[in-house]
């Protein structure tokens, strides 16, 4: 019997079949490249480099802004134009640095060719450095600095490592790829984590509904002590933290809490493979494999793009925008951000890019909510999605906070599941930010 | 390039409408109409299309020339309510009467409070409950099941099975009574396939079940509301029988499946209180809500005036969805007080 | 007959002592309140609005009853007859109060302001500002979905479907500020209304340089600080690449609305000009006019308009 989550859900059709088993792809080097200082959730990081300097791959380019942060590495050779800010996809104005590609000249300390490392015997510490050096950020979508959650609070003890295969949102298949491509260093990635965090423990799970990665882990995971892989039912959103360690530890994080409450450390495939790189191979994060899908896109697949490359460039190597392209989505239909231009930089953050056509592009005309509850049904976190966004629309923050609105994970299940067509989590979003700032706002008084 | 289309997230729907729902229920109803068509006749079409006409017309009038909003008949909903209306009517009821029930069902029960979504009663209930009042005897004048034999205007009358056992249940009833309440309780088998007396669409028990089964299986209703109803009411009759309620002329086992199959049971459960609008949104309070209306579905079978009961318990238990609603779902994470 | 005498006696007895007791308890407890809080209340508007920073109409006149003077206490509704039948409830002075009105601060037209990307979510400026820049490109211009209208409770602002921007109806705003709380990007300011509803207003808020701000709206205001170089008040600041007029500086002569380049200085409800005041020598002549200008000014304030229109036209015929 396959495992899930044990609060809501819902079953949206998967339309991997795009862009699945395509190889991962290298993209072609740009001429210029634009490397956003904000690639992450925290402080922005600094530039250390300046307007004519020459860097090489792999160079430190811009140090992270504080604890919660991550450092930006040149992703290719070349100059340093200038700092300054460019428009990222939604029109909002971040700091990048301007950079021309001159040549394809790496570090000499970064390890290029393809052998396996295998070497374990490090110091946690030096593992848990090289990870912050190497300017890791969870690669699964909130972009949350890895060396942070390898760094439990005191009084706080790990006891399993969670690996994020589930890629549940609905078209991506890099996730899925990469562990096609990469299962071995992955194995290391897990085997250095688990070191570094002093856990015997390690749990890979995977939605059944590839099938192909569950064998080739179970096979590669066989020959490993304390790694399992965990086929897990499929059901969206299962590769939100929470619900991937309720289903697959059967423990439920408290409201408010981190993972590392219940013991549990949650790391995505993709970080994983970062980590094993950064540790064996010396190679700081300058690239991501990013999904190009859709439904009339020429040639969707999975691509190994470098930070800075222009989405422009990733979008020619699948065969160009498609004609009837209404909506550009930074990652999946779900969670991701629709773009209002795709001039904008690749970047950590963005996992996939999702072309829809016009006719799905639009919402469907909105009518009464008729009470039906399947919002209530389908929220995973036990909320009433139709009460808050009803009590957004009037303001009614102190209820709001009574509601538990902060518990609120974003997912998208109530929205996708109104028979009404609500803008249900429109509201809820809104009204989350607004609370948020209250609740925030309250705890800088209080001190 | 030409604008892109931006809207926050999720960019995917499920495709759930409305209109998808209420046909889905419709869908569902269709197998237990034919059933009332072959049963009732004429009598059945006839009051079901005058309902349905009557519940759309009102609606569209109202919405067009009292509301001045868009109209909202494309959603199915009046097509809906007029078809539940007829259901819970004698085939042979006058055409006025059916015109008067469809508007205070549309007018009264459902726009006056602004349309779908807002009403707070089922207002195909609330038609009928008003048709009860007003036309006591009309409404209770049940033909006959004869095909098309029965007819329209000049049907003849028999006893629902559940007033005979209401006379059962009468201690003060005399042996001549009690005799003829027997011989007027039909076979199991004709009242699983709705082969007795009763308003239109409450006949076939067996096809309303496999109705409510297939809007559980399309994902419109949840099992919460029917269940817990059909176990409260099995669970209340059965206790009626061990406390020695009934006659010595009716097993416990029987009564029980009587109660059930009878008086709307099943149309009620699966159609009428699962309506969207007017039970809670929770799993708990839709649990709530359904074992409140089987308890006063069987105090009123048992101890009341009417025969039925089932209008008279949604209702009640309508008033009280918006007080379950307050019962919020549990939430992730969420850890049992001490 | 009896019978009706005893229950009328029964009933009447019933009725004296229960009204006895009421009276006693009502007046044990009595909450002593200055009566005048009833009064002061009696002649706000009752529109419950909390325009003037109260919770409603008695929370204000409490407060103006406690408070010593009625300095900064201000019923936006009633503006100043109100303020004045306050003042004499209470015996107090009332100061000078210069009625104000709420001014969308964004002249950035259909025309103007090209689409950049087509907005599909729910119509609430509040979530557009959480997640894009808008359906232009200027990151600080007014958003369209109408999130002012909504908060309006006077019926006092409607969106243009033209202009696709929201518009005040002088008469009806009460200048509550409801809108301006409303508005996500600080788009709407209370201003004074001026004589005869006539002001000078920089309709624009955009921060950025020039050459950006231009490129996102051709109306924008690019910070060139012509204005301010005509200005002979001191009522423009620029600031941020923004100017500003300061409507307690302003004397309305309009010359700056001349000197703007993109025509993001709005004067409202001037009456028409003669087309020939719209001459191009009508700017560069403007500080030539000066003189003649400023002592038109000084005159009741309704007038200066009209007498600033003159001199300019002068200089267009010279």
């Amino acid at each position: 019997m396959k495992s899930t989550f044990r609060i809501g859900g819902v079953h949206p059709h998967d339309n991997k079949q795009y862009s699945v088993h395509q190889p991962i792809t290298e993209c072609a080097l740009p001429t210029k490249a634009i490397i956003p200082l904000v690639q992450h959730i925290g402080a922005p990081a600094q530039a250390v480099v300046e307007k004519g300097q020459k860097v090489k791959v792999g160079e430190l380019i811009a140090k992270a802004g504080g604890f919660v942060s991550a450092n930006i590495h040149a992703p290719f050779s070349g100059t340093i134009t200038k700092i300054d800010t460019t428009i990222d996809a939604w029109g909002m104005k971040m700091p990048a640095i301007f950079m021309d590609v001159e040549g394809d000249e790496w570090l000499e300390t970064i390890d290029r060719s393809n052998d396996i490392v295998r070497k374990l015997d490090y110091e946690p510490k030096a593992i848990i450095d090289k990870v912050q050096e190497a300017g890791i950020v969870g690669l699964g979508g909130a972009c949350f600095p890895t060396h942070v959650k390898l760094m439990p609070p005191p009084g706080k003890t790990a006891e399993v490592l969670i690996v994020n295969g589930v890629e549940c949102e609905p078209y991506l298949t890099c996730d899925h790829q990469l562990m096609l491509e990469k299962g071995e260093e992955i194995i290391i990635g897990i085997q250095l984590l688990m070191r570094a965090l002093n856990i015997p423990k390690a749990i890979i799970g995977i939605e059944a509904n590839k099938p192909d990665a569950i064998k080739h882990m179970t096979a590669l995971a066989s020959k490993v002590l304390g790694i399992e892989v965990k086929a897990l039912k499929l059901k969206y959103p299962q590769g939100g933290e929470k619900q991937l360690i309720d289903a697959c530890i059967r423990r439920q994080v408290p409201s408010g809490a981190l993972p590392i409450e219940v013991g549990a450390v949650v790391d995505n495939v993709a970080t994983i493979y970062a980590v094993y790189e950064a540790v064996q191979k010396n190679k700081p994060l300058i690239s991501r494999v990013m999904t190009v899908t859709g439904k009339s896109v020429a040639k969707p697949g999975n691509y190994d793009v470098r930070f800075g490359t222009p989405l422009t460039d990733v979008v020619a190597l699948a065969g160009g925008v498609p004609e009837d392209t209404g909506k550009v989505i930074g990652g999946g239909p779900m969670m991701g951000r629709a773009m209002s231009n795709i001039d904008m930089p690749s970047n950590k953050r963005v996992s996939g890019l999702l072309f829809l056509p016009e006719a799905e592009s639009m919402r469907q005309e909105i009518t009464n909510c008729v009470r039906c509850g399947k919002c209530v049904g389908a929220c995973p976190m036990g909320l009433e999605p139709w009460l808050l966004s009803k009590q957004a629309w009037h303001s009614m923050w102190d209820e709001m906070e009574d509601h538990n609105i902060m518990d609120c994970i974003e997912c998208g299940c109530c929205q996708f599941t109104c028979p009404s067509h609500l803008p249900l989590l429109d509201y809820v979003r809104m009204g989350k930010a607004k609370v948020g700032g209250l609740i925030r706002a309250r705890q800088m008084a209080n001190k | 390039m030409k604008q892109l289309i931006v809207s926050p997230a999720p960019h995917f729907h499920s495709g759930d409408s409305v209109r998808k729902n209420m046909l889905l229920v419709i869908i569902a109803l269709l197998p237990a109409y034919a059933v009332s068509v072959w049963q009732f006749g004429w009598g059945a079409l006839i009051t079901t299309a005058i309902s349905v006409a009557a519940c759309v017309l009102f609606e569209w009038l109202i919405a067009k020339y009292i509301l001045k909003q868009k109209s909202t008949i494309g959603d199915l909903s009046a097509v809906l309510t007029g078809l539940l209306l007829a259901f819970n009517l004698p085939s042979n009821l006058p055409w006025w009467i059916v015109i008067i029930g469809a508007l205070v069902a549309i007018g009264v029960a459902k726009m006056s409070f602004g349309g779908l979504g807002q009403n707070i009663f089922n207002p195909a209930l609330v038609g009928r409950v008003f048709m009860l009042i007003s036309f006591p005897a009309q409404m209770t004048t049940w033909p006959e099941a004869k095909g098309f034999a029965t007819s329209y205007v000049d049907a003849t009358t028999g006893a629902t099975p559940l007033a005979a056992l209401k006379t059962l249940l009468d201690k003060g009833a005399t042996d001549d009574k009690v005799s003829d309440a027997l011989s007027a309780l039909p076979e199991m088998w004709d009242i699983l396939i709705g082969k007795m007396g009763g308003s239109l669409g409450e006949v076939s028990a067996l096809l309303l079940l496999a109705g409510g089964i297939f809007l559980i299986a399309t994902r419109v209703i949840t099992w919460h509301i029917p269940v817990s109803i059909m176990a409260t009411v099995a669970l209340f009759a059965a206790v009626t029988g061990w406390a020695g309620l009934l006659p010595e002329s009716v097993a416990t086992g029987e009564y029980v499946m009587m109660t059930l199959c009878t008086g709307g049971m099943m149309l009620g459960a699966w159609f009428m209180a699962t309506d969207y609008v007017t039970s809670p949104m929770s799993n708990c309070g839709k649990l709530i809500f359904g074992v409140g209306i089987g308890v006063i579905v069987m105090v009123i079978r048992t101890w009341g005036a009417y025969p039925e009961g089932m209008s008279f318990a949604i209702l009640i238990m309508n008033a009280c969805a918006p007080l379950l609603n307050l019962i919020r779902p549990k939430r992730f994470g969420e850890k049992k007080k001490a | 007959m009896n019978l009706i005498l005893i229950s009328l006696a029964v009933l009447g007895v019933t009725g004296l002592v229960a009204a006895v007791l009421l009276y006693l308890v009502a007046q044990k407890f009595k909450v002593e309140e200055d009566p005048r809080i009833d009064e002061v209340q009696e002649a706000l508007p009752g529109a419950n609005c909390g325009g003037c920073g109260f919770a409603g109409c008695r929370a204000f006149a409490e407060g103006c009853v406690k408070a010593d003077s009625l300095d900064g206490l201000l019923c936006p509704v009633g503006g100043a007859p109100t303020m004045k039948t306050v003042g004499e409830i209470l015996g107090m002075a009332v100061g000078n109060i210069d009625p104000k009105v709420a001014v969308v601060r964004c002249n950035g037209t259909c025309e103007a302001r090209p689409k950049t990307s087509i907005y599909d979510g729910a119509k609430s400026c509040q979530i557009l500002h959480n997640c894009y820049v808008g359906e232009s490109a200027c990151p600080f211009g007014c958003l369209g979905c109408g999130d002012c209208v909504a908060a309006c409770e006077f019926d006092a602002i409607h969106m243009n479907p033209e202009t696709g921007l929201p518009e005040v109806d002088d008469e009806k705003c009460t200048s509550c500020g409801k809108c301006v709380s409303a508005c996500p990007r600080n788009i709407i300011e209370l201003r004074k209304k001026g004589p005869k509803s006539r002001r000078m207003v920089v309709m624009c808020v955009n921060k950025d340089k020039g050459a950006v701000a231009r490129k996102a709206c051709t109306n924008a205001c690019i910070g060139c600080s012509k204005c301010q170089k005509v200005c002979e008040f001191d009522a423009i600041t620029i600031e941020n690449n923004l100017a500003y007029i300061d409507y307690n500086k302003c004397r309305l002569c309009r010359k700056c609305e001349d000197a703007c380049p993109t025509g993001a200085i709005h004067a409202v409800n001037f009456p028409p000009r003669k087309p020939k005041a719209e001459a191009p020598a009508a700017a560069p002549a403007a500080p030539k006019a000066a003189p003649v200008a400023k002592p038109a000014v000084e005159k009741p304030a309704a007038e200066a308009p009209v007498a600033n229109v003159e001199p300019k036209q002068e200089e267009a015929k010279a």
